[in-house]
């Protein structure tokens, strides 16, 4: 390659064969390549940052308090003179959100899910899904707010048998969260649907089946692992959700019930209330809100993984 | 233009020399030489112990059933396998007695060396000039980019055809153009070999024509291997022919391909020795 | 027979004989009764489910319209230029403003920007081009970044609150902390996107360019960069506005102050858009709660502005291969 000719005529039989060792050690691209991958790499330090700034202030916790004492305790009062530390109380308070959300957003997001795989035509699809797009965007804080303004007022008049104390409800927090997480049940649902192959849909329709037999029968069924994975996720989320909980359920003390129209904290609430306000590093408190981040962490961590290994599923299957 | 295609196929008089068939020493007339090259994917055997001979300024041809593992060996002449995770060549590919999978070659350069031109036109989605100057700019001859670009469509035949739209986007022509396009784009590179991958399989039976007449061409400069479904064609084109078959291992279920013969054209279509070969040229097999 | 349908079928282009014809004609004329048969009450069913479906989908569009139209009618008195020219204040809320949390937010974004674009796009380019995807290492990184796009973005608060706030960092609170935090927490969704647009352009791309003897660096940044560009960009303006409404993990990392002066990058107090809004929302002042909705008619406008970009680059430069 040491010479360099215009000419492309010549026949090159006589030449003395070309090199095929590298005419430069390509240095440019071994760092480029190093970069990229340390760009990759960062993710990984990420992880060990969130396990590492969870667990040191957690071990100094779980030293003052026992962890059996943290798990099963069923008064959460940090604050308090005489302090307690048991998680139950906020750990229900997620658990609330978690099954008013996936009551509101399992029927809704399937049921778009469903629409905009089997039933919309192709302009509808691109009229619809960013608006749904659009609702996922939207500001937690200003959703939030709205809840609190409209949503509660409105549930309010409409289920006056119930026993509606105070202005904040952890029932309406997690109906909220329902509606927050639509988007991302239907558009993982739909992406599952939409990914069993065709073939699957026309031999049903050639054995004479109708559009909701084929939905219904054959569609869902197949991407059913599709559609457990969205169920998930969208729980993943709501567990993980604070704006919300904290303009509607309040950041007040929280208190180990099932009622929902009380307001009161969770787990995430209980983080974002706590650490706003200036307390000092080092003290049971401020670790406190590390131990909560762990088991947020864990719960959100086993839902994610749970997710992905279903969408795998499903992507062996049809890809 | 389409004479070739409408013609009869005529089977040319291999120019090749009988006693340069399956060569085992390195042949000073030989770009490369295979010796027992074994293409690997995984655990799997994908071509068994290839031993032949590519001659200079000739046009080889591959053919066999599917599955036999002529692209694959095909590939594994450029480097082009190193791609695929798992792909792993054993034995000797020589280009001129260098060992391409020497410990000192690089694969970049092997390619800059001998290119390739594939089964379905990929031009890239920029203008017609672009995709022939990519080459080039790469090698920094940046100098005259006019002139090799307007020599590579002249080479390719194509010059006459878009000299007034260079500017355009490739995706505007017609496949045929395309897949010339290709073959101008990998001679702007100055190539000592170009490996075609079936290059007419998506192409109608006039475009294919004129890329037989240019293979012709091509020759005097180039040694050139093709991949062939299509037996008129290596019939049409091909100094040399290597017929590959393809068993399949009950146990496993994987299939490795062969070499059963090689020899010039006209006698593998007109006198194999291998009865498989026979079987498959007379359209009983395959 | 075939006479009785007005659309062109095999008997009425082809000579046949005439029994043909007949039999022809005939298996048409049953095929197309069969399909039309279908039972008036398995029709009914049909329609009513398709009703419930498109009920469940219009839950979602007047929910996102509501909202839309209650902030303009709760903040509309609010909506002045003050609004942007004015500092925040508890004490006097019918002069009080969001100008220094919007320069926070544009602020904060503008370093999120800067870092999420090489980091996101080089990590999906290491993934996608590089990366030998049966190595083991390799797949641990790909199943570190989907789940990292689920942990909750208070968690990613904390890992600010230890990390750069605190920590080996030890930046305080101020808005470059608030940046870094919030660019780690877009970070895998920037990631997985640009990876999906990678993935889409065909591989032919790539190996014609390797074929032409470029290296694995020029075929990408010379060819598939390129051609997934519009893509990319989509999926980071998506990942910026996610940044620019989150305000869970900023409340850790010291983003709620009032502050009354213009923020700087790394020296002093801060705050943004939707901190501030929970900061007004959270006190009992009518008029308080007035400023908060108008401050959200200001994150949506600005929202939907840059959504209508992201929407409009799909549309211009989709493609199909």
């Amino acid at each position: 390659m040491s010479t360099q000719t215009v000419e492309l005529g010549a026949s090159r039989s006589g030449e003395p064969p070309r090199s095929l060792e590298a005419p430069s050690l390509r240095i440019g691209e071994r760092i480029i390549k190093a970069l990229l991958w340390s760009a990759a790499t960062l993710s990984v330090l990420v992880t060990t940052g969130i396990v590492v700034s969870l667990l040191i202030p957690s071990i100094a916790f779980f030293q003052q308090v026992p962890l059996w004492e943290f798990l099963t305790g069923t008064v959460w009062a940090p604050a308090f003179a005489n302090p307690s530390y048991g998680v139950l109380p906020i750990v229900v308070g997620t658990l609330t959100v978690v099954f008013f959300a996936t009551l509101v957003a399992v029927p809704v997001g399937l049921s778009s899910a469903i629409y905009l795989s089997e039933y919309a035509s192709p302009r509808v699809r691109r009229i619809v899904k960013p608006i749904l797009e659009v609702l996922e965007g939207l500001p937690t804080v200003a959703i939030g707010l709205f809840a609190f303004a409209v949503l509660t007022p409105l549930i309010r008049q409409l289920t006056p048998f119930l026993p509606w104390t105070g202005p904040f409800s952890i029932g309406v927090a997690g109906i909220t969260v329902g509606l927050l997480i639509i988007p991302l049940v239907s558009s993982v649902s739909d992406d599952a649907m939409r990914s069993v192959p065709a073939d699957l849909r026309q031999g049903a329709y050639a054995m004479g089946a109708t559009k909701y037999e084929v939905a219904l029968k054959v569609i869902v069924p197949a991407a059913i692992s599709g559609i457990i994975a969205a169920f998930v996720l969208g729980i993943s989320r709501a567990i993980g959700e604070t704006m919300v909980v904290l303009l509607v359920a309040g950041a007040g003390s929280p208190v180990l019930s099932f009622d929902p129209t009380k307001g009161t904290q969770t787990m995430t609430a209980y983080i974002g209330s706590t650490a706003t306000g200036d307390i000092a590093q080092g003290t049971i408190t401020y670790d406190s809100i590390f131990a909560v981040g762990v088991l947020l962490f864990l719960m959100t961590l086993a839902m994610n993984i749970l997710a992905i290994r279903l969408v795998k599923k499903y992507r062996e299957v049809y890809d | 233009m389409s004479e070739t295609a409408q013609s009869p196929p005529v089977i040319p008089i291999a120019r090749a020399v009988q006693d340069r068939v399956n060569p085992v020493e390195t042949d000073s007339a030989n770009t490369f030489d295979l010796q027992n090259v074994r293409v690997y994917y995984g655990d799997m055997l994908a071509v068994k112990d290839v031993s032949m001979g590519i001659h200079h300024n000739q046009i080889t041809a591959f053919i066999g059933p599917s599955g036999c593992g002529k692209s694959t060996l095909l590939r594994s002449l450029n480097r082009m396998n190193d791609l695929i995770p798992g792909a792993r060549v054993e034995g000797d590919v020589l280009y001129h007695g260098i060992d391409v999978y020497g410990p000192k070659v690089d694969p970049v350069q092997v390619r800059n060396v001998i290119g390739m031109v594939f089964q379905k036109p990929n031009p890239f989605p920029k203008s017609i000039y672009d995709n022939v100057a990519f080459g080039p700019r790469l090698q920094g001859r940046k100098k005259n980019l006019d002139d090799i670009v307007e020599e590579a469509l002249r080479g390719a035949a194509l010059w006459d055809e878009v000299k007034d739209r260079l500017k355009d986007n490739a995706y505007g022509m017609s496949g045929g153009q395309q897949q010339r396009l290709c073959i101008a784009r990998c001679i702007a590179v100055q190539p000592d070999v170009i490996l075609m991958d079936e290059p007419c399989s998506a192409l109608d039976p006039v475009s294919t024509g004129r890329i037989e007449d240019l293979m012709v061409e091509l020759k005097k400069t180039y040694t050139i291997v093709i991949v062939t479904h299509n037996m008129q064609q290596a019939a049409r084109v091909a100094d040399m022919t290597a017929f590959f078959t393809v068993s399949a291992n009950d146990e496993t279920g994987s299939r490795t391909g062969m070499l059963v013969e090689y020899a010039s054209t006209s006698k593998i279509f007109s006198d194999p020795v291998d009865t498989r070969t026979e079987n498959y040229v007379s359209g009983r097999f395959g | 027979m075939s006479d009785s349908s007005d659309k062109p079928n095999l008997s009425d282009r082809v000579a046949m004989p005439a029994r043909t014809r007949v039999a022809v004609g005939g298996a048409r004329e049953v095929t197309e009764a069969m399909f039309s048969s279908v039972d008036r009450a398995k029709k009914i069913r049909g329609t009513i489910i398709a009703g419930v479906l498109l009920l469940g989908l219009s839950v979602a569009l007047i929910a996102v319209t509501a909202m839309v139209v209650w902030a303009f009618i709760a903040g509309w008195s609010r909506l002045s230029i003050n609004l942007f020219t004015n500092v925040p204040s508890v004490v006097n809320p019918d002069n009080a403003g969001y100008r220094t949390a919007i320069l926070g937010t544009l602020y904060i974004i503008g370093g999120v920007i800067v870092l999420i674009v090489p980091l996101g796009v080089g990590a999906a380019i290491y993934l996608e081009q590089f990366a030998n995807p049966a190595n083991r290492f390799n797949r641990f990184i790909d199943l570190n970044i989907q789940n990292l796009a689920g942990v909750p973005s208070i968690v990613f608060g904390i890992l600010g609150l230890a990390f750069i706030v605190r920590g080996p960092l030890d930046l305080g609170f101020v808005a470059a902390a608030g940046s870094l935090t919030l660019a780690l927490l877009v970070l895998p969704t920037v990631i997985l996107a640009s990876r999906e647009a990678l993935r889409a352009v065909p591989s032919s791309i790539r190996d014609g360019s390797l074929a032409l003897g470029a290296t694995v660096w020029q075929a990408v940044s010379r060819q598939v960069l390129p051609a997934a560009l519009p893509g990319i960009l989509t999926g980071v303006i998506l990942a910026v506005s996610r940044a620019i409404g989150e305000a869970a993990p900023l409340l850790l990392v010291g983003a709620v102050t009032f502050v009354t002066f213009n923020p700087s990058f790394f020296e002093g107090g801060y705050s943004t858009l939707p901190t501030m809004i929970y900061s007004y929302a959270s006190r009992p002042q009518e008029s308080l709660q007035t400023l908060a909705a108008a401050g959200v008619v200001v994150m949506l406008v600005l929202l939907i502005m840059i959504n209508s970009v992201a929407i409009y680059l799909r549309n211009r430069f989709e493609r199909t291969w």
